[in-house]
């Protein structure tokens, strides 16, 4: 989904999940858009309203372990306060991570959440500058 | 899978030669068919299983195998602690005892007949299911500690069933050695009000008919019959579970190195079974296999009170609860001596044969039931753990069918409402929060479980007893 920045998410296919992947102008906002296809994963990012804002701090060894950490911790974050996350604000110095999530409360009515994820794996990840001015975040 | 690169054994066993770094042999049940359909990837799997320290025999694959991450899903692999064996969260997957749970009602299809939908919508009220739902009960940490302890036990001794259920769960309803200072406070936070939920994706509560009868003996020890109507929930340790996955798999992957285990994928993360790090997952892990013995046995409590409210002379009782993504500490036999081995199964049922160690005694003369899950418009399966069973690969068996398709692919192709009503002209009530979700989970996305269940009977694995197809499903 290209949100007219040149930023977008995509989904890809798995045999028995979903991959999901990030692109955008720097390594920050590949990983707000690989937020976005978590939540896609789950719901609609766009039926969501930005009502509740949480942050978060992550520190890794390297820039793919650090999207599982991201990633997981959007997960945990999403399972144990019942919320779905719609917008992100990522901001990366080094290894360390500052994340900002804005979201609302689950309503199964509005939002017709379709599957919970578990978890990330360490399958099919990758952060890479694909060339300049553009990197990608994938993770399955 | 590219059936050049196997040795055929037999029509249903495939075995992939060592090579490289594999200590042992990698073994496959299928038939051609069903091994033509398998993913490659599976090949790689099952052969980077193979070189773990401390493997015991070979690395196997059940019949309905395909690509997980690490392990393959399907895989059965045992560890011996004495040879350096491992463990690993990535063996176990992320749905820690994940499983299935079947009880007799006592009823009979015309039983009911007249009262389907009324049946249907109770359940529905009674079971909450789908992402973001929450049960009824609200776990302070000292309580999620001792339902951790005490799994099943500790549901029976808070009012959700009766001492005679845990007899008919595996581990009798608790597993020992449960350490849950090793479970994250995210963790239990994550599961304190999901107790009592079933979930989403592939997890539901069905209520089945009992189509055919493949062995009436069997059946018979087993108190089902033609015609019978039966339950079987599908749904493991929820949210706990999942954050355990997360955070081992994560730590294993980080620490493997400093244990001097040279992983050939990042994936197959794990830890020496007698470290440190070993030990805190096996505390983690197997607080999460009561977790799920917990969870089952409050849905079950659920449902018999759902089934009362509308049919007062239904009698749920537990035919068995088997757990699909575990390891387990067991002894079988390995060149003729007993051995203590470490025995994953991801994706894999235990099948228990005739006098096996821990069978309750309604099971110690025919063997345990091996419960086999199929989709919502498709059969469901009974099997049997036989004598052969432990010599074939360690007492175990397939789980279900396993996804032929994505979910995003499922999608694209089918739509839940319209899914729904198909189903409903087939006499199938579904009862979803989610029609994505519905769609996701479309019968047409997964194997044939036929197939799978044949495969898994000719190969000596378990021999099948009774086939049940859906009545009404209740999906998250």
């Amino acid at each position: 989904m290209d949100v007219g920045t040149g930023s977008r998410w995509e989904h890809f296919d798995h045999m028995a999940d979903i991959g999901i992947r990030g692109i955008g102008g720097s390594r920050e906002k590949a990983f707000e858009q690989v937020a976005l296809a978590l939540t896609a994963v789950i719901t609609d990012p766009t039926s969501l309203r930005s009502d509740i804002q949480f942050d978060f701090e992550c520190s890794a060894e390297d820039d793919e372990m650090l999207l599982v950490d991201w990633l997981n911790r959007l997960i945990s974050e999403m399972s144990s306060r019942r919320m779905l996350f719609g917008r992100f604000n990522v901001q990366i110095r080094d290894h360390h991570l500052h994340g900002s999530a804005w979201g609302e409360p689950a309503d199964p009515a509005r939002h017709h959440p379709a599957v919970e994820v578990k978890g990330a794996t360490l399958t099919e990840l990758r952060v890479a500058c694909d060339q300049p001015g553009q990197w990608s975040a994938q993770w399955w | 899978m590219d059936l050049r690169r196997l040795t055929r054994r037999s029509d249903t066993e495939w075995s992939i030669e060592p090579h490289g770094r594999m200590r042992v042999p990698g073994v496959i049940f299928a038939t051609e068919t069903l091994v033509r359909g398998m993913d490659d990837k599976v090949y790689d799997q099952v052969s980077n299983v193979a070189t773990l320290p401390g493997i015991v025999k070979a690395s196997f694959a059940m019949p309905d195998a395909h690509w997980g991450y690490g392990f393959p899903i399907g895989g059965v692999a045992a560890f011996n602690p004495d040879e350096g064996g491992i463990i690993s969260a990535g063996g176990v997957g992320f749905d820690v005892s994940c499983g299935v749970r079947t009880l007799t009602t006592g009823l009979r299809i015309n039983d009911i007949g007249p009262l389907e939908q009324k049946l249907a919508h109770e359940l529905s009220r009674a079971i909450p299911a789908g992402v973001g739902s929450t049960g009824h009960l609200r776990l302070d940490d000292a309580a999620i500690d001792n339902m951790l302890k005490a799994g099943a036990c500790w549901a029976v001794d808070n009012g959700f069933g009766t001492a005679g259920d845990v007899e008919r769960i595996e581990e009798h309803g608790r597993v020992a050695g449960a350490d849950t200072e090793q479970v994250s406070s995210m963790a239990k936070k994550r599961m304190r009000d999901e107790v009592g939920t079933i979930g989403s994706g592939n997890h539901y509560l069905e209520v089945q008919r009992v189509t055919e009868i493949e062995d009436t003996n069997i059946a018979t020890a087993f108190n089902i019959e033609k015609d019978d109507v039966l339950v079987s929930i599908h749904c493991g340790s929820r949210g706990l579970g999942h954050q355990i996955g997360t955070e081992f798999l994560r730590e294993m992957a980080s620490e493997a190195k400093a244990y001097g285990i040279e992983l050939p994928d990042r994936e197959l993360a794990c830890a020496p079974i007698r470290s440190s790090l070993g030990e805190r997952y096996i505390g983690a892990m197997r607080s999460a296999i009561n977790c799920a013995l917990a969870n089952r046995q409050v849905l079950t409590h659920l449902a018999r009170k759902a089934f009362t409210q509308v049919i007062p002379e239904a009698n749920l009782q537990i035919l068995y609860d088997v757990s699909h993504n575990t390891c387990k500490q067991e002894h079988h036999l390995v060149d003729g001596q007993e051995r203590q081995l470490f025995v994953h199964r991801k994706g894999a049922t235990r099948a228990f044969g005739p006098q096996m160690h821990d069978l309750p005694d309604a099971y110690r003369k025919t063997g345990q039931p091996v419960l086999i899950g199929g989709t919502m418009g498709t059969a469901s399966y009974i099997l049997v753990g036989t004598a052969m069973s432990e010599s074939r690969a360690f007492s175990s068996a397939c789980h279900g069918a396993g996804r032929s398709m994505s979910r995003h692919a499922a999608t694209r192709q089918w739509n839940g409402r319209e899914l729904v009503h198909q189903l409903a002209a087939r006499g199938i009530i579904v009862k979803s929060p989610s029609m994505r979700g519905i769609a996701e989970e479309a019968p047409g996305a997964y194997k044939d479980v036929t197939a799978v269940v044949d495969a898994t009977e000719q190969a000596g694995l378990a021999s099948k007893v009774a086939r049940l197809e859906p009545v009404m499903v209740v999906k998250g």
